[in-house]
């Protein structure tokens, strides 16, 4: 009669059993055959190897965030591995009694109720299992701390919760502690229990105990065990199955596409809601609080972002790169721009009116086709010197913008019209093609981006100048000269964190000058906030964003800020006289 | 209607009274800047639609202003949304988030262009 | 202890100085630059009169010498400190430390850096030049006027607002003279080359002053300067050294091509850099501008939030000479009711 108490804990695990299994197998069907195909080839292959031991260091050990953020890291290890291995050691404890694995699932859960009597092994699992709940919860207290004041984390601000993640929230809070009050009073009955349990117990000895009370512990243990599964698939606690489908289905290959699908959702739902990004957003700058990652994965979730908090966003990757379930978040948002916007793609029909253009070179192909792209046409100092350096090399070069050109189409794509984007695309990749030059030179980091992503060019390799530069220094085509003068180099978003081009304009720098180390460079570079990704920042909060990314490179004070993009030089010259510079400039006052 | 072959003019005069506000309140709602434009024509000279088309967004905006939509889609399809105009308009007007609020604007307000 | 010490030689300081050592106190001018006189050397002529700069300069130089003013020339300031008894300790760059009861700031402007709009190839293009280049160019004219790269010019375009009204700039704020300036130097050119075409890309035009505007009905009428309502986005260059401009034709709403020889930026006025570095180690109030907050727009724009210390000239913002004469003149006034009162 008195074990009713395992309906509520059973009813809900079945509930919450049938709803991921639903939920999973929809999703997975979902996905496009392909994909499907994908998973069938590798699943019996060293890749699902790799993600199970991902999958453990992730899911259960939290690595990633424990790199980022050790408090955290083991405040989520607590949880995630602590419960693991209760649930494993418990079902260990029950074989090791009744010598079967087949037995009703709450009574390894249970089994403090269940088993008072001494068995071969008891004192040792019983102590392990003591010791377990207890590294649990040091994770609960942590998290109570955490809700209390999240600074001692390390992290300026914590999540914030809707009424469902608010019930799931405070059950699983409610977990452990029940679980130790319940099996302390039977400890207390039956004068048994490890270190800690029968500790407590004393406790409930000394207050007076009796089996009714116990009853109504192990009630309130099954209650909040049961209320968490049933909140569990429709709160942020989704994440910790589906985390691990998505390890899985990343290391099957499976990448995220331009269009919102299955796969997207998955990602969506694996969001720990941990809130590093939001840490690393550079929003907070200008006060803005509401549309970092980790809110924007909750509205996709919960089927209400809104436009302002949509365009919102720099895209700068820095939240994304920080990610510890590397969640491909500024994709995802773009996904989000992609189906707000699908209804109104132009489809540039002027571009098939266009008078062909002359052919500039007839007699012999050029080694190199030169995109200089919009923004670097407003920066004609970056412009002059890519061409004097081509010039003083010797490079054969077609201009291909010189005078008129359409956009690269990455602006389009920024803002969400791939539609209109593909039609750019189409356009110049096939200027690109007839000019037969095996390389595509490029001065904006944002052409860069769209060329290596979506022009798909074949034989073409495609190269912002700084790679180039180097190219023709190492190829003894062209000499700098080095001076004494100190320079810092800003990491352009798209160039760094987009497409991973670190070193090249590095190693130019130190030919030509001393270069200074910034505090955060390379992966963790600031955004100067220019960038297109965002559509509705205004210009005053901008340039706030500017001025602190400004004070982080000007640290050291030097003589030049050296960066690699037309749209981060504009940013930073506006308004104020610090000697900013391209590259492409520094290389070309180099070779006198 | 019937053809009949001709058709009256509309009045040349501009009457504030009566104006389609439905774009441009739904613009300004969103984007305050708009109504900070001097009509410089900065962003047109710079424009790289308007380099290969006769895409004019200042004069477009102006229109809007006026609510004389008649052609505004086909004009405001020719954008390429390259940023150059943000990058040079000296009243630091949102331009981009101006052209994807006209185009969402003419969505939502179901206004085609007069054939 | 002196009775006020003034920062800056240029004409507002040496106005204010002359003043008030007429009204009987004892100053002493403290100048950075090895002369006197400040942006007034690097001029040719002034408008609305084509009035040599120099004969203005010899005006002030003669005024100085004849009441034997103080000046310590090569001296910047580094701070201006309040003590407690109201008056003020001033540290320069020279070992002593100067004590006076009252401070005026007459540090006036320094010119927008053109090279900040690189989309107007300031430095890039040999034939882009600011309206200060051209003054100095044609203050030191010999023979034929010529382009920097040597050539008659057969067209001009001179480019309004650079660095003024321009977000991108970080100057919100009108430079006042810079129309004017143009129409000025238009008219010049166009006297020493009759031959050359010459444009006015201008947003609008602020003819603000005396002889202002009918300077610009005469450029368009004797002069036929072309007045082109349109802000220049973008310019290149030709292999020929000639600079192709990008401007709408607003009033036309027709973008427009302009082919010219040379091209002439009008370069805005900011507020110098020193002055904000000494503003902060008294307190004194900078508006959003970064130029001096008066501490009364109307009736007090020689005082400032600092008892005891006064503005005079383009410290507040822009002015023409005329105007900065005047409100160096008020200051020594301002200054004497200061003392009058504090004296009660």
């Amino acid at each position: 009669m008195e074990t009713y108490f395992i309906l509520p804990f059973t009813l809900g695990m079945l509930f919450l059993l049938i709803v991921l299994f639903i939920k999973y197998g929809l999703w997975i069907t979902k996905l496009s055959h392909i994909d499907k195909l994908r998973i069938v080839q590798s699943i019996f292959t060293r890749r699902s190897w790799d993600a199970i031991k991902e999958s453990f260091l992730e899911g259960l050990v939290h690595r990633n965030m424990y790199k980022r953020n050790p408090l955290l890291g083991y405040m989520h290890m607590c949880f995630a591995m602590g419960w693991f291995l209760i649930i494993v050691f418990g079902h260990v404890e029950c074989y090791m009694y009744y010598g079967t694995l087949a037995k009703a699932p709450w009574y390894p859960i249970f089994f403090q109720y269940y088993v008072h009597e001494w068995f071969p092994g008891e004192r040792f699992m019983t102590n392990l299992m003591d010791f377990l709940l207890l590294y649990i919860l040091t994770g609960v207290l942590l998290a109570y701390f955490k809700r209390i004041n999240s600074k001692i984390f390390g992290i300026k601000k914590t999540t914030k919760l809707k009424p469902l993640d608010r019930v799931a929230l405070i059950s699983l809070w409610f977990i452990f502690p029940m679980r130790l009050l319940a099996e302390s009073a039977t400890a207390a009955l039956y004068g048994n229990g490890g270190f800690l349990t029968n500790t407590v117990g004393q406790l409930f000895v000394w207050i007076g105990v009796n089996s009714s009370m116990e009853s109504m512990l192990w009630w309130g243990y099954s209650l909040s065990l049961g209320l968490f599964f049933v909140g569990f698939p429709f709160s942020r606690y989704m994440h910790i199955f589906t985390e691990i489908l998505f390890i899985f289905l990343r290391h099957y290959g499976i990448k995220l596409k331009k269009q919102f699908n299955s796969y997207s959702r998955i990602q969506v739902y694996s969001c720990s809601r941990c809130g590093v990004c939001i840490d690393v957003c550079q929003m907070h700058v200008a006060n803005i609080s509401n549309n970092q990652s980790v809110y924007i994965l909750k509205n996709i979730r919960d089927q209400n972002l809104t436009d302002r908090k949509l365009y919102n966003c720099l895209l700068c990757g820095r939240c994304e790169q920080a990610c510890p379930v590397r969640i491909n978040l500024n994709d995802l948002r773009i996904s989000q721009r992609i189906r707000a916007t699908k209804e109104f793609n132009s489809d540039y029909a002027f571009l098939q009116t266009l008078p062909v253009d002359e052919p500039q070179m007839i007699d012999s192909k050029p080694e190199v086709i030169y995109f200089a792209g919009c923004m670097t046409h407003m920066t004609p100092g970056i412009k002059k010197s890519v061409l004097k350096v081509l010039d003083k090399a010797g490079v054969k070069y077609q201009f291909m913008d010189k005078e008129k050109g359409a956009c690269c189409g990455r602006p389009l794509m920024l803002a969400g019209q791939y539609e209109a984007a593909k039609k750019l695309i189409a356009y110049n990749r096939e200027k690109i093609l007839e000019s037969r030059a095996p390389i595509l030179l490029v001065s904006c980091p944002i052409c860069y981006k769209v060329f290596k992503d979506d022009y798909e060019l074949g034989q073409i390799t495609i190269k912002h100048h700084s790679e180039y530069f180097l190219e023709l220094v190492n190829q003894g085509r062209i000499q700098l000269a080095q001076s004494e003068k100190t320079i810092v180099y800003h990491d352009p978003c798209e160039l760094g964190r987009g497409c991973g081009v670190y070193e090249p304009p590095r190693e130019l720098l130190r030919m030509t000058g001393q270069l200074q180390s910034v505090q955060q460079e390379k992966v963790n570079s600031l955004c100067c906030s220019g960038s297109l990704g965002d559509l509705s920042l205004s210009m005053a909060d901008r340039n706030v964003i500017k001025a602190e990314t400004l004070k982080v490179l000007l640290q050291k004070n030097p003589d030049v800020l050296a960066t690699a993009c037309p749209l981060c030089k504009k940013t930073f010259v506006k308004g104020v006289d610090v000697q900013v510079k391209d590259i492409a400039e520094i290389v070309a006052e180099a070779m006198e | 209607m019937r053809n009949f072959g001709f058709s009256t003019t509309k009045s040349r005069t501009i009457d504030y009274g009566d104006i389609d506000r439905r774009l441009i309140s739904y613009i300004l709602e969103n984007e305050p800047t708009f109504n900070a434009c001097l009509s410089c024509g900065s962003c047109t000279a710079i424009c790289s639609a308007g380099n290969l088309t006769s895409f004019n967004i200042r004069k477009l905006s102006l229109q809007i202003r006026l609510g004389d939509l008649e052609k505004t889609h086909e004009e405001i399809d020719k954008c390429m949304l390259c940023g150059k105009c943000l990058l040079e308009c000296p009243r630091g007007i949102n331009t981009r988030n101006v052209v994807m609020l006209i185009k969402k604007g003419l969505t939502i307000f179901e206004i085609k262009d007069k054939a | 202890m002196i009775d006020v010490l003034i920062i800056g030689g240029g004409i507002a300081g040496i106005e204010t100085a002359c003043s008030l050592q007429d009204l009987g106190y004892e100053t002493i001018i403290v100048e950075k630059e090895k002369t006197i006189g400040g942006h007034l050397n690097d001029w040719d002529t002034l408008f609305p009169t084509h009035r040599s700069a120099s004969e203005v300069l010899a005006h002030y130089t003669d005024e100085t010498r004849k009441r034997a003013l103080t000046i310590y020339l090569n001296t910047y300031v580094i701070s201006v400190k309040k003590q407690d008894d109201g008056t003020f300790e001033v540290h320069t760059s020279r070992d002593v430390v100067f004590r006076s009861k009252a401070v005026v700031v007459a540090s006036g402007y320094k010119l927008f850096n053109a090279e900040r709009k690189e989309e107007y190839g300031y430095k890039i293009y040999d034939n882009v030049l600011t309206s200060a280049d051209l003054e100095v160019k044609l203050k030191d004219l010999k023979g034929e006027f010529k382009t920097p790269t040597d050539k008659v010019p057969e067209r001009i375009a001179f480019i309004h607002c650079v660095g003024s009204r321009d977000e991108k700039s970080g100057n919100h704020y009108c430079s006042k003279l810079c129309c004017v300036t143009a129409v000025k130097q238009a008219i010049h050119l166009k006297q020493l080359c009759p031959k050359a075409e010459i444009f006015c890309c201008y947003m609008d035009l602020r003819m603000y002053g005396p002889g202002f505007e009918e300077m610009y009905r005469e450029a368009q009428e004797k002069y036929h300067i072309q007045f082109i309502r349109g802000r220049l986005s973008e310019v290149g260059e030709n292999s020929n050294g000639t600079l192709q401009l990008k401007v709408e034709d607003t009033l036309a709403a027709r973008p427009c091509k302009i082919q010219v020889d040379m091209l002439v930026l009008m370069v805005g006025m900011e507020s110098a850099k020193s002055t904000e570095l000494f503003a902060q180690s008294c307190g004194l109030k900078c508006a959003p501008n970064r130029f001096i907050q008066p501490l009364d727009h109307h009736i007090g724009s020689n005082l400032t939030n600092v008892e005891g210390l006064f503005t005079a000239g383009t410290s507040i913002g822009p002015m023409s000479v005329f105007d900065t004469v005047n409100h160096a003149k008020a200051t020594a006034f301002a200054i004497r009711d200061y003392f009058i009162n504090t004296a009660r």
